[in-house]
């Protein structure tokens, strides 16, 4: 019985010192921290993906504490929910943001874009760029060994066995932007996710003129401007041979996607499929008309124009 | 015969030396060449001749873009039709200037005759000024501009020229053919060299491998009775012709991480490079062909041929019977360094030394498995490495960590992929890790040099 | 021609693969494993069987419907762990003690750590060394071999037992090694487990993987040295408590051990000095587990601890970089 007496005492007495010392210690050696850090850190959804272009979720609490503003933070895995909650402990004014998602730009499908050497390297995207242009005819398309399925940590893209190409999964993709760093051949873009998630965008990057571009692959864009002369938004661009829609100025009206003649250009979650041939047809009309229009008005510029003398005498009567 | 070799790693593969009883031949021309004007290390070179313009042998036809740069000259007489961006070997696009072939007239001050010229000037500066015209590069493979290793930079001083005849690759057989049928022009290229560096001695490192060219290279030695020169027998090993294991073997120095040959008094030039250069000096001509060895076991015709710079590679594959059915591979260069070809249109280049032809079953990797932590690759590596390790760092992103073991000092010469027996993509991955710290290492010295010169304002 | 192949250089590849190597320590134990079964008869050949069988078959199990992986038995890995562990065991153990010790030395020591190459420790000694613990009766009972030609064998405890047995009655080393002589030693005519009893089939595999370059020698020389020279040094100070080094070397699985676990590519070091420094420690450890611990023989015990530091020896001594310090 004394001893277990003995016992008790000796290691309460020991577990009492103990934390004495811990608590001195931490004491001596404690770090003056604003405590908004934490607070912001907890508010984070704490992937520590770097999608925010810092380290981590923790180094971007730090800097976001010590910014003035958050124009420059911003967090695109938690989106403007997580934003309005550290504007709300920092105190700070959030803009929010469109919902960006990312988009595979390159459709060479294994059908369309047949292989014309096979690759026996490490499956790396990234050391098969190092090597060379790629196993098929199109030097700027998807090389197909993954690398931005392995840097997604969210577990949004995945390969397409049948296609070759990664798939972007958009309900779990959260814009951080990590597989268009881990894209050598750049192919991957971050684009606002539209309205219902509905947008537009040409699904090719290569910059080849059309005759090779075609040869390549018969999904790419040949860079012939048709879609850019469509468009009655002026969001169309040809640059290097390849189009580009602005997301921005786009208005969704799908008329470049009924009239690209390699089906570059792609729509996704429309909730009707695309009538071409109505849309076509519709551009026709409308061309039809601007040209008659045009034509009137050339007619009637003429038109003025030898009456103007006759108007003049007119009126000078 | 004492036999010299390197201190660290090395492996044996079969050396593999079929075509070496084909004498060189020359390839008849192709009707229409592609010159590269980026078939050096350094600044591409910036044409000087239009499209339309004829061009004789050996006329230049761009000039260098920089110090670290080459004259490149026409390979053959004809008309300029085009310059434009044609895919090279990996299929990207670089400038090209293209010839159609119209007949062989050579530019007049080229002496074509096969007399020795054994008369060696004395001016250093004329030497290393010849070889610069004559837009000489390294051909044992990294086709660094030779005037530029003939010029080291001040406060360092050469003490010997190492002829590099060591020919450690599997299959290649130019430079063994080349000592054999150029023997006297590569030894009073050699004199040349010796003399650029101040009179420096030299000695010509051979592997047993090749004992008829070590032979014959002493036998031309005393023939034409030069002392400061001697042939060293060298142990069959790979990678035994590597710049630094060479320096290593010949002179016990090894070169220091990110260091040049020179740091430690040596210069090495490849056999063919020594050939370029008495080409160059004494006969007026410049690089317009180099000698490429076509081999393979399935291939049925080895040759070695003596080839312009700029021929397709397909004409010269068709010129010995096309590709054999069974090849799965064709490689420029040999089986441990070489680039597979993806594109058999791409055009040769000064440094092309071979086509080699590899089966299925020759080249195929095998699936990869787990690391059984064998220590082999790590044996294999002539440069004291843990390929295992950096393979690791490699691949988790942790360039530090890469740098911290040494991913730079790599050599890229493949012993440690050769010998993995678990098939381990050891070299994909330790280029990545080796390629991202020389990066780091170069923006380091450019933040560092900005920061010196904003410091003198 | 189809395609070509297109890849980064090398283009070509030694013709050592892991299942070569793997074979080749196999064809190296091929001597021990007749000799074994000329030595204790059919039985040895079912504890060798059983053995083999169940740990390739919880490999493949294992690989199948636990990890879903493509399944890694035809690297012959799980084969050697097979036959080590039966060289291991006598060879009266029953069946499902040998399952067991499969069961330990492919589930837990193996595969729980990834399979080949991810291990810490010897699994063919885990396995061992936890049969050791759990059934001591079966590890520890030798019965008088049958022999498969009727070979005329020695009944009785092992060597290294009859003498831990004897010390603590009170005799001395002399009069109890006095019964062993050293022919029979190595030439296997003692009580044992089977892997302890033929030094000479054991050498013999051993000389062909260094010569066929799969294993590099300095590890098992070096425990080699270090037992006879611990030996050696406690024998002369009192020859009537500790036992000679001719004797250390010959018995228990010390040839087992030096030759097969210990060089065994997963768990020893790679550089040359790492691997000296654990086979010191290895040859150490089993004599002061031989002269002054419970159990009679220390090998298993020293090889799995020096398992435990190969991570720090592979740190520590490393390759000379070229052209560094």
């Amino acid at each position: 019985m004394n001893a277990f007496i003995w016992t008790i005492a000796v290691v309460t007495v020991l577990g009492l010192l103990l934390a004495l010392v811990l608590y001195l210690v931490a004491q001596r050696f404690k770090v003056e921290e604003d405590p908004r850090i934490d607070e912001v850190e907890k508010a984070m959804p704490g992937a520590n993906c770097g999608g925010c272009g810092f380290a981590g979720c923790r180094a971007f609490a730090e800097a976001a504490v010590k910014a003035p503003n958050l124009d420059n933070n911003y967090c695109p895995v938690g989106g403007n929910d997580t934003m309005a909650k550290v504007a709300a402990i920092l105190g700070y004014e959030v803009k929010a943001k469109a919902p960006m998602v990312a988009v595979v730009r390159c459709n060479g499908t294994c059908e369309a874009r047949p292989k014309v050497n096979e690759y026996d390297g490490y499956a790396s995207c990234y050391v098969k760029s190092l090597l060379y242009t790629g196993d098929t005819g199109c030097a700027y398309g998807c090389l197909g060994c993954g690398d931005c399925v392995a840097a997604c940590q969210f577990g949004a893209l995945s390969m397409d066995p049948v296609t070759g190409l990664p798939v972007v999964d958009q309900e779990k993709c959260t814009a951080c932007g990590a597989c268009t760093k881990a894209c050598p051949k750049r192919i991957i873009e971050l684009r606002p996710m539209g309205p219902r998630g509905m947008r537009e965008f040409v699904s090719c990057v290569n910059k080849e003129k059309g005759p090779v571009a075609k040869k390549a692959c018969a999904n790419a864009c040949i860079g012939c401007g048709i879609c850019a002369k469509t468009c009655t938004h002026e969001a169309i661009t040809v640059e290097g041979n390849v189009a580009y829609i602005d997301p921005a100025k786009c208005k969704l009206c799908r008329e470049c996607e009924a009239m690209c003649p390699t089906g570059a250009i792609h729509g996704v979650n429309f909730p009707k499929p695309l009538d071409k041939d109505a849309v076509k047809e519709r551009i026709k009309v409308r061309q039809q008309k601007a040209k008659e229009a045009a034509e009137a008005a050339k007619a009637a510029e003429a038109a003025k124009a030898a009456a103007e003398p006759v108007k003049k005498e007119a009126t000078n009567e | 015969m004492s036999k010299h070799t390197f201190s660290i790693g090395g492996v044996h593969p079969h050396d593999s030396k079929i075509s070496r009883e084909c004498a060189i031949q020359p390839l008849p021309i192709a009707p229409t060449v592609y010159i590269s004007v980026a078939q050096h290390i350094g600044a591409p070179s910036v044409p000087c001749v239009a499209v339309g313009d004829k061009v004789k042998v050996g006329q230049v036809i761009a000039q260098p873009g920089g110090f670290v740069g080459a004259f490149i000259h026409s390979s053959v007489s004809g008309t300029v039709k085009s310059i434009a961006p044609r895919a090279d070997l990996a299929g990207r696009p670089s400038t090209h200037i293209e010839i159609a072939v119209e007949g062989d007239e050579w530019v007049d001050t080229i002496d074509r005759s096969e007399t020795l010229v054994t008369a060696i000037p004395d001016d250093p500066k004329a030497i290393i000024d010849k070889v610069r015209l004559g837009g000489v590069v390294g051909l044992g493979g990294a086709t660094f501009p030779t005037h530029v290793k003939l010029s080291p930079p001040p406060g360092s001083k050469c003490e010997r020229v190492i002829i590099n005849g060591c020919e450690c690759e599997p299959y290649l057989t130019s430079d063994f053919r080349t000592l054999l049928e150029k023997g006297e022009q590569v030894v009073v290229g050699a004199v040349l060299l010796q003399k650029a560096m101040g009179g420096v001695p030299c000695t010509i490192a051979i592997e047993e491998n090749k004992p008829e060219a070590i032979a014959h290279i002493r036998e031309v030695i005393a023939k034409l009775g030069y002392k400061d020169m001697d042939v060293m027998v060298m142990k069959m090993m790979y990678p035994q012709g590597g710049e630094k294991q060479l320096i290593d073997a010949v002179m016990h120095r090894q070169v220091g991480s990110g260091a040049l040959p020179i740091s430690v008094g040596a210069v090495v030039q490849n056999v063919a490079t020594a050939l370029a250069v008495y080409d160059a000096v004494q006969k007026n001509k410049p690089i317009v062909d180099n000698s490429v060895t076509v081999t393979g076991e399935c291939f049925p015709k080895q040759a070695n041929l003596l080839v312009r710079v700029g021929t397709p590679l397909q004409y010269i594959i068709d010129f010995l019977g096309g590709i054999p059915a069974d090849a799965a591979k064709v490689i420029s260069g040999g089986p441990m360094m070489g680039r597979a070809i993806a594109n058999l249109q791409a055009a040769t280049v000064k440094g092309t030394g071979a086509l080699l032809f590899l089966t299925e079953k020759q080249t195929r990797r095998a699936p990869e498995t787990n690391c059984i932590r064998c220590g082999k690759c790590a044996d294999a590596c002539p440069m004291g490495l843990e390929p295992f390790l950096l393979n690791k760092l490699s691949k988790a992103q942790d360039w530090d960590a890469c740098e911290a073991n040494a991913a730079q000092d790599c050599i890229e010469c493949g012993c440690c992929l050769y010998s993995c027996p678990a098939q381990i993509p050891l070299l994909d991955n330790i280029r990545v890790g080796k390629g991202a710290v020389l990066g780091a290492i170069r923006a380091r010295a450019a933040a560092a040099k900005a920061a010196a010169e904003a410091a003198k304002k | 021609m189809s395609k070509l192949l297109v890849s980064p250089s090398p283009h070509i590849h030694s013709k050592v693969s892991t299942k070569s190597l793997m074979l080749d320590v196999v064809i190296a134990l091929i001597p021990a494993v007749i000799c074994s079964v000329v030595f204790y008869g059919w039985q040895e050949l079912l504890v060798l069987g059983v053995s083999v069988a169940s740990c390739v078959l919880l490999e493949w199990a294992i690989t199948k419907y636990m990890l879903k992986q493509p399944s890694t038995i035809g690297d012959w890995s799980a084969v050697i762990t097979g036959i080590l562990l039966a060289l291991n065991v006598p060879y009266t153990t029953p069946w499902w003690v040998i399952f067991i010790g499969a069961v330990v030395a492919i589930g837990v020591a193996k595969m729980t750590f990834g399979g080949l190459g991810q291990n810490i420790w010897n699994p063919a000694l885990v396995g061992r060394v936890f049969l050791l613990v759990s059934f001591p009766t079966y590890m520890t009972t030798w019965n008088q071999p049958q022999g498969l030609f009727g070979v005329d064998a020695v009944s009785g405890p092992t060597p290294l037992g009859a003498i831990q047995e004897g010390l603590l009655q009170g005799a001395s080393v002399q009069d109890l090694t006095a019964a062993y002589n050293y022919k029979d030693l190595l030439f296997a005519n003692l009580g044992g487990s089977a892997g302890e009893v033929c030094a000479l089939a054991l050498l013999a595999g051993f000389v062909y993987l260094c010569c066929r370059k799969v294993i590099k020698p300095w590890i098992t020389l070096s425990i080699f040295a270090t037992v006879a020279l611990t030996s050696l040094i406690f024998w002369s100070v009192d020859p009537t408590r500790f036992t000679d080094p001719l004797f250390n070397l010959l018995t228990g699985g010390l040839i087992l051990g030096a030759c097969f676990m210990a060089t065994d590519y997963v768990t020893s070091p790679m550089s040359l000095w790492g691997g000296v420094i654990f086979g010191v420690g290895i040859g150490f450890l089993t004599m002061m587990i031989r002269y002054f611990g419970s159990y009679p023989e220390g090998v298993s015990f020293a090889i799995l601890i020096m398992n435990s530091v190969v991570p720090l020896l592979n740190m520590w001594f490393k390759q000379k970089k070229f052209g560094r310090k």
